[in-house]
C-alpha cells in the first residue's frame, strides 16, 4: 500500500494537537519499517517534534520474533510508568488515520551512534559515569508489568538451537562457532522470566551529554527471559567499537553495571552469567555475519558491504576464543 | 609466475586510486568505496600473508587431530569431532591452536580489531 506520508500526516495534525506538520523527512527504511521525523506547528504547546514508525510490509507477530508496534506502544508506556527513560507515546495509529501499523513517539534529543559515544569529545566528561546508569535504567525494565502485553519467552536451549539451524543451514564450518555452540549449549544458565528489552545496547540506547542516558529505543524484540541477557548485549566486544578495554559499550566496566543494576533494586547478577550471554552474544552475531554473507553467495544481494561482512566473522571467533580461555 | 609487479602491488594501486577519487563521490559511493577499499586491504594482506598462515594452520591442526591432510578435511573433520562432543574446551591443545590460527586471520581480516581482553 502505497500512502503520500506527508500528506497523511497533515490531514493527522489535529488529532496531534496542531494544524500542521513541518519538514517531514523519512530517516531510515528496513525492508519492512519506516521511521519519519516531523514536527507538529500550531497548536498550544508550539513546535513538537515527533518521529513516526510504521510498518511497510504484512507482518505476523504470531511467527515473528519482533512485537508489533501496538505491542511496541504498550511496552514503551508501561516502560515509562516505571521511570525508563523513553520517548513518550503520543498515539497508536488507528485504521481511520490511513498510515497502516504505525505509531507516533515524541522525537528525543540525544546520540545513539555507539562510534560517537565512545570517542567525541562531548562524551568525554560523562563516559566514566555512563555503565551505571545503564544498569539502572536495565533494573527498572525489568520491573515492568507484561500483563496484556503479548510477549514472548526466550528459552536459552531454544534460542541456541534456532541459531544452530541456521549455522547449518550456511554450510560453514567453523570450528570455533562450534566449539561455543556446543559448549554453550551443554551449561545453559537458568530461565528466570524476567520482561527485557531484548536489544539493550549501543544505537538502542539514546545518551544526552548533559542528562546521561536520555532514552531506551526500539522495543520490537522485547521478550521474557534471563535479566543477564539485557546486560549482556551492550558488552559484546563488536559494539565496543575498538574500546575493547571498556567492557560495557566501549565506555564502562563490568563492576559499575551491575552496582547500577543492584542499586535500582536488580536481582543479583553473577558476572559469569554475563559473560556466558555475552558469548551467546557474539556467536548470535557471527551467525548474523555468516548469513550475510550467504546472501552475496546466493546473489540475492550485490553491495561490495555484503561479502566484506563475511570477513567480520573472525572478530567474534577471537572474542569467543579468549572467552573460552578466561573460562566461561 | 610473473614476479614484477605482483598481484598485492597491482591491488595495492587500484586501492590508491579509488582512495584518490573517493572525496569527490556523492556520500553512498563514497561510503562503498571506502569499503571497497578496505576489501582490497583484505586481498593484499591474504595474498601476502595468507600462504604462510594456512601453512601453519595446517600444522596445528594435523597435531591436534593426530594426521596429516588439507585445511579443508582436517576443519571438517575438527568441526565433526567438536559437534558430537569428541573434543571440547578440554581437549589438551585444542584452545590454543584455535587461538593462534584465528589471531593469524584477524590479522588478514581485520588488522585493527581490538580483541576481549585478558582477564
Amino acid at each position: 500500500m502505497e500512502v503520500d506520508i506527508v500528506a497523511t500526516l497533515e490531514r493527522l495534525a489535529p488529532t496531534l494537537g496542531g494544524t500542521g506538520i513541518e519538514d517531514a523527512q523519512r530517516l531510515s527504511g528496513g525492508a519492512s519499517m519506516e521511521t519519519w521525523a516531523f514536527a507538529v506547528t500550531g497548536g498550544d504547546a508550539g513546535r513538537r517534534e515527533m518521529i513516526l514508525r510504521r510498518r511497510s510490509a504484512p507482518f505476523d507477530e504470531e511467527t515473528s520474533r519482533s512485537v508489533s508496534l501496538a505491542t511496541e506502544a504498550a511496552l514503551i508506556t508501561e516502560a515509562g510508568r516505571v521511570g525508563a527513560p523513553v520517548a513518550p507515546l503520543i498515539r497508536l495509529c488507528q485504521p481511520q488515520d490511513g498510515l497502516g501499523e504505525a505509531h507516533i513517539t515524541a522525537r528525543i534529543a540525544g546520540e545513539t551512534l555507539g562510534r560517537k559515544i565512545v570517542s567525541d569529545p562531548k562524551f568525554d566528561a560523562l563516559r566514566p559515569k555512563l555503565a551505571r546508569p545503564c544498569g539502572q535504567v536495565a533494573a527498572k525494565i525489568h520491573t515492568m508489568n507484561g500483563q496484556g502485553i503479548p510477549l514472548k519467552t526466550a528459552d536459552v536451549n531454544v534460542e541456541i538451537e534456532r541459531y544452530e539451524a541456521v549455522y547449518r543451514a550456511t554450510g560453514a564450518q567453523r570450528p570455533i562457532l562450534e566449539l561455543a555452540l556446543q559448549h554453550l549449549k551443554r551449561n545453559p544458565p537458568p530461565v528466570p522470566t524476567t520482561l527485557l528489552h531484548g536489544d539493550f545496547r549501543n544505537g538502542n540506547i539514546m545518551f544526552d551529554p548533559d542528562k546521561g542516558v536520555a532514552a531506551v529505543l526500539d522495543w520490537e524484540l522485547s521478550h521474557y527471559g534471563d535479566p543477564a541477557e539485557d546486560l549482556s548485549w551492550i558488552c559484546v566486544n563488536s559494539w565496543r567499537f575498538g574500546k575493547a578495554d571498556s567492557p560495557v559499550g566501549g565506555f564502562g566496566d563490568y563492576q559499575e553495571l551491575l552496582d547500577g543494576y543492584a542499586e535500582a533494586g536488580g536481582v543479583e547478577v553473577p558476572l559469569s552469567r554475563v559473560l556466558y550471554w555475552q558469548a551467546l552474544g557474539s556467536l548470535k552475531w557471527g551467525i548474523m555475519c555468516l548469513t550475510m554473507y550467504q546472501s552475496y553467495a546466493t546473489g540475492m544481494e550485490k553491495s561490495v558491504e555484503r561479502p566484506m561482512i563475511g570477513r567480520r566473522v573472525s572478530e567474534t571467533e577471537i572474542d569467543l576464543v579468549k572467552l573460552l580461555e578466561a573460562g566461561l | 609466475m610473473i614476479e614484477h609487479p605482483r598481484a598485492d602491488e597491482l591491488v595495492e594501486a587500484v586501492s590508491r586510486w579509488i582512495d584518490g577519487v573517493r572525496p569527490g563521490l556523492p556520500p553512498r559511493d563514497a561510503f562503498l568505496a571506502r569499503v571497497a577499499v578496505n576489501v582490497l586491504g583484505v586481498v593484499r594482506r591474504e595474498l601476502t600473508q595468507g600462504p604462510a598462515a594456512e601453512a601453519a594452520a595446517i600444522g596445528r591442526l594435523s597435531a591436534l587431530l593426530g594426521h596429516e591432510g588439507d585445511l579443508k578435511a582436517l576443519n571438517a573433520e575438527l568441526c565433526e569431532r567438536l559437534q558430537s562432543g569428541e573434543m571440547d574446551v578440554a581437549t589438551p591443545g585444542l584452545l590454543a591452536a584455535l587461538k593462534a590460527n584465528i589471531t593469524e586471520q584477524i590479522a588478514i581480516d581485520q588488522p585493527n580489531y581490538n580483541p576481549e581482553p585478558d582477564r
